[in-house]
């Protein structure tokens, strides 16, 4: 497979759209649920579309060198968008779709964008609202008219005026789209991302058309993709891992993106779509897994029985068969008995019946979640990269899946580590830049080209990655001993019912920690033992859910007394947050991701009871209502001490 | 939103109520009851319980035949007629208490709102044949429509009866919009929402109004959102009209009030 390693490339993704559209010009590209219909855009439309809307961006006023910001759900168009910006000399630069509007100033004036295609009312308000602190911005499109008629502003316009006005545009000046296409270069900058911002402002990552290019190829090489692969686009744009999979990778390919109808319809499109090709966050398969098993305790007790067992039969087998390992033909006959019964109904209602490859990767997955899903036959593999290495630094190979670890070395990456165990990556996909910030460029990549990514791992005698905390979060506890917060809470949220945990123990005597129940699970637990509760506050305050919860952590303890390492790291005492961690409060980075200083200095008062004898704290904490407004929320919190387990000698 | 007074000229008037009387035996349900509707307004029936507002909407749409009185629809004297022939009229209505399929989807219960703009035959439907395939994909398409208006792609499949109430509630007005009203008569269609769904109600009933310049008459027991969405306000008590004007011309009319807050004269 390294034979096969692309390191060179010449070509640009205005140039791949040019290829499709000859090769393969009815295969679609893009199909979108609209009207309750699946409709299609084949490469050949795609191309026309994409020419006009290049055109009309140009004869606008959009020029070489500009930034286009891209915002909105995942929708064709504005991947459409992102392709035309590309064609005549641009750089999108896709937003967090979800991010209120006061977040987007940062990255809108970082980028100095004046020109925005974005999906619909909502965005086009939150734009118009920051308008005037954004002064390069004169002029925003968006692609869905509704709620929009009675907009007079004069700097808006439909992306279908835009692209009336380029197909004008383009009959009068016949040469200047593919003139345009040709100047790009392979070097030319492709995109920029911005980082989530775990600490301090977003910072623009800047990639060429050869880093995702690069990328792209190899990893489709890796996997066997090729332009029938199906896959659904539902992660933000604006994510690294959505610009891998739903832009580079399907340009790379030409393999269709397929785009659900709405947020909440994506479990039912993708069961239609039956993609065969399939990326989620591990909280996505925790969240399905969560529902399945939800629904089997409905269900009626012949049902439940037979799937408990075929299940549990499948976690005996299941990944062995997977990986091609020797497996006994009583075993196989019996697998293949329950493949036909139980997993491939399962897989059907999961969505995951054509499934080739899955991935998952951006926070560890629990070790039985994980082998659920390899176990019932789905390919389930981990990955490890971030924004600035376009995701793509280790891969899991077929038939070599450790659940632990993420895998080797992908194709065209080299990996070593530092001395202080931070991991050290090279190759095609280690980014251009820090977009306009060479002093912060120079502090993440070094002389030799190594790419700094702040992450902690080990190497294993195979050659594979486990990464086990953020290098700069992995602390001392005040006897000198490891703090590596997020492994523990790793293995804390790997139960169900704990949504968050965020985990303290930097210079202290002993390890606390904050949970945040699931409320769903939990609430769901709840009715079954007929305890009544009258909402999220009062069910996270129940006496029978902190000796639940403490249960959970006191395996967790048991878990961490047999790793030598860290057996000194248990959790000794614990507490039930009010409320759930929001990315609207600023406790998680729009990635999900705790921040845990941030939440150590809002909850000061929490903390600092779990550190002395206390067995209930009062707390008030302000909170932003999805409409925008600003309450406050309080509790009187009880504070638990857990059991803890001793340590085999 | 409309500041047209109650002089401005009839011409453009939709519906016109002189002098409407409907009793059940002894019972008075309405007395001599006259007011207007007019093209592309939000005209609102406030009044306590059992003031008689149901009841009007029912004369409207043809439920209830009133004992007295005469109702002008788009100029024309209106005879008896029934409830399906105002459908055809073109006026659609929501009810109080949902009246939905609660064992159909919600995209088959909206479909019943296109029963009046179907026209092929009993046999051709049933074999799937001809103009009835083509005319239920015209009819499936504006159905879509009205699901994409109602953001409700979510529950398309799902049977009503699973869905809470203030889904239920937006599921009504889609049927009843499926219909291409040019009158829409909405019952309490926010009696029983949290802050929140009243919001969306609110915001799909302006739309339904301003973009598709649907006229509407409304009932509704929130004083908040009548007088935010209302062109005009008619108050009805024990079945007379007590007070009928702009939104704030009836907010500080002293009987309003007292028929409201119970003060004595």
């Amino acid at each position: 497979m390294q034979a096969m390693t692309k390191l060179v490339n010449t070509l640009t993704f205005p140039r791949l759209l040019l290829q499709h559209a000859k090769t393969i010009p009815h295969h679609p590209a893009y199909r979108e649920k609209y009207l309750g219909i699946w409709q299609v855009t084949s490469w050949e439309q795609n191309l026309t579309q994409i020419k006009h809307l290049a055109c009309g961006l140009a004869s606008s006023g959009f020029k070489r060198g500009m930034n286009l910001a891209v915002i909105g759900d995942n929708r064709p168009q504005l991947y459409q968008a992102m392709v035309a910006a590309q064609a005549v000399g641009g750089v999108p630069v896709p937003l967090y779709q979800d991010a209120v509007a006061a977040e987007m100033i940062h990255v809108l004036n970082d980028a100095k964008i004046s020109f925005a295609v974005v999906e619909d009312q909502e965005q086009v308000d939150k734009l118009l609202e920051i308008k005037d602190q954004i002064p390069t911005l004169t002029t925003i499109i968006y692609e869905d008219p509704k709620g929009l008629s009675d907009y007079v502003q004069s700097d808006l316009h439909s992306l279908k005026q835009i692209q009336l006005l380029g197909k004008a545009f383009s009959e009068e000046h016949p040469e200047f789209f593919l003139t345009e296409l040709e100047e790009g270069k392979a070097s030319d900058l492709s995109v920029i991302l911005y980082t989530s911002g775990t600490t301090g402002k977003p910072k623009g990552v800047a990639h060429t058309h050869n880093n995702f290019i690069l990328t792209g190829q190899n990893s489709s090489e890796f996997d066997g993709l090729n332009y029938k692969d199906n896959i659904l686009a539902y992660l933000p744009m604006a994510w690294v891992g959505d610009h891998l999979f739903s832009f580079a990778q399907a340009m790379v390919n030409g393999l269709t993106v397929n785009c659900p109808e709405s947020k909440e319809t994506v479990m039912s499109d993708m069961r239609e779509i039956g993609p065969s090709y399939y990326f989620a966050p591990p909280r996505i398969f925790e969240s399905l897994l969560t529902q399945v098993t939800i629904r089997m305790e409905d269900a009626g007790s012949l049902k439940r029985k037979l799937f408990e067992k075929s299940i549990t039969f499948a976690r005996k087998v299941g990944g062995d068969i997977l990986d091609g390992k020797p497996v006994s033909l009583l075993n196989r006959l019996h697998y293949g008995f329950y493949n036909l019964t139980i997993y491939t109904p399962l897989r059907n209602a999961l969505g995951m019946s054509k499934i080739r490859v899955a991935y998952t990767a951006g926070e560890a997955i629990g070790p039985d979640l994980f082998r659920f899903y390899r176990s019932i036959g789905v390919n389930l593999k981990q990955f490890y990269g971030q924004t600035e290495t376009c995701a793509y630094v280790c891969l899991q190979p077929d038939g070599q899946v450790k659940y632990d670890s993420v895998g080797v070395a992908a194709p065209g990456i080299e990996i070593k580590l530092a001395d202080s165990g931070e991991v050290l990556v090279k190759g095609v996909s280690v980014m251009d830049s820090y977009y306009h910030r060479p002093d912060a460029t120079a502090e993440s990549i070094d002389e030799d080209g190594y790419f700094h990514t702040g992450d902690a791992g080990i190497l294993d005698k195979d050659g594979h990655l486990r990464i086990i905390d953020r290098a700069k979060d992995v602390g001392k506890m005040a006897s000198g001993k490891l703090f590596a917060p997020k492994y523990i809470e790793n293995k804390l949220k790997f139960f169900p019912f704990i949504k968050e945990a965020v985990v303290f123990g930097d210079g202290k005597h002993y390890i606390t920690t904050f949970i945040n129940i699931d409320f769903e699970a939990i609430a769901n637990w709840a009715e079954r033992r007929h305890i009544a509760f009258a909402g999220y506050v009062d069910l996270a305050s129940k006496e029978d859910v902190y000796k639940m919860i403490g249960e959970c952590i006191s395996k967790v303890n048991v878990d961490l007394a047999d790793d030598p390492m860290l057996s000194h790291a248990q959790i000794e005492r614990f507490l039930v947050l009010h409320k759930e961690l929001d990315p609207d409060d600023d406790e998680l980075t729009r990635t999900r991701k705790v921040r845990r200083g941030f939440i150590a200095e809002k909850y000061a008062p929490l903390l600092e009871a779990l550190y002395s004898a206390k067995s209930e704290q009062f707390i008030e904490t302000k909170v932003k209502f999805e409409d925008g407004r600003d309450g406050s929320i309080s509790a009187t919190i009880r504070i638990q001490e857990a059991k803890t387990s001793t340590v085999v000698a | 939103m409309s500041t047209m007074t109650n002089d401005d000229s009839k011409a453009n008037t939709v519906l016109q109520l002189e002098n409407i009387s409907l009793s059940f035996g002894g019972v008075k349900a309405l007395t001599n009851i006259s007011f207007d509707v007019r093209e592309h307004e939000i005209r609102s029936i406030i009044g306590p319980n059992g003031a008689g507002k149901s009841s009007m909407l029912n004369v409207i749409n043809g439920v209830y035949h009133p004992q007295a009185g005469d109702i002008y629809f788009r100029g024309k004297k209106r005879k008896q007629m029934n409830p399906a022939q105002a459908a055809r009229q073109g006026i659609a209505r929501t009810f109080q208490n949902i009246a939905l399929f609660k064992g159909m989807t919600v995209l088959d219960n909206i479909m019943t709102g296109r029963n009046t703009k179907m026209s092929s035959s009993f046999l051709s439907n049933a074999l799937w044949v001809g103009k009835a395939r083509n005319e239920e994909e015209l009819n499936r398409h504006k159905v879509e429509e009205v699901i994409d208006f109602l953001e409700i792609q979510h529950i398309r499949k799902t049977p009503v009866g699973k869905l809470p109430y203030g889904l239920q509630k937006r599921v009504e007005l889609a049927r009843a919009l499926a219909a291409e009203p040019s009158l829409l008569l909405l019952d309490e269609p926010m009696a029983g929402m949290n802050v929140e769904e009243k919001q969306d109600m609110c915001r799909f009933i302006l739309e339904v109004n301003q973009q598709y310049g649907v006229t509407i008459v409304l009932i509704e027991h929130d004083m908040g959102v009548v007088m935010d969405i209302s062109d005009r306000v008619v108050v009805l008590d024990y079945g007379k009209k007590i007070g009928a004007g702009l939104p704030e011309d009836v907010k500080n009319d002293p009987e309003v009030i007292s028929a409201y807050l119970g003060t004595s004269h």
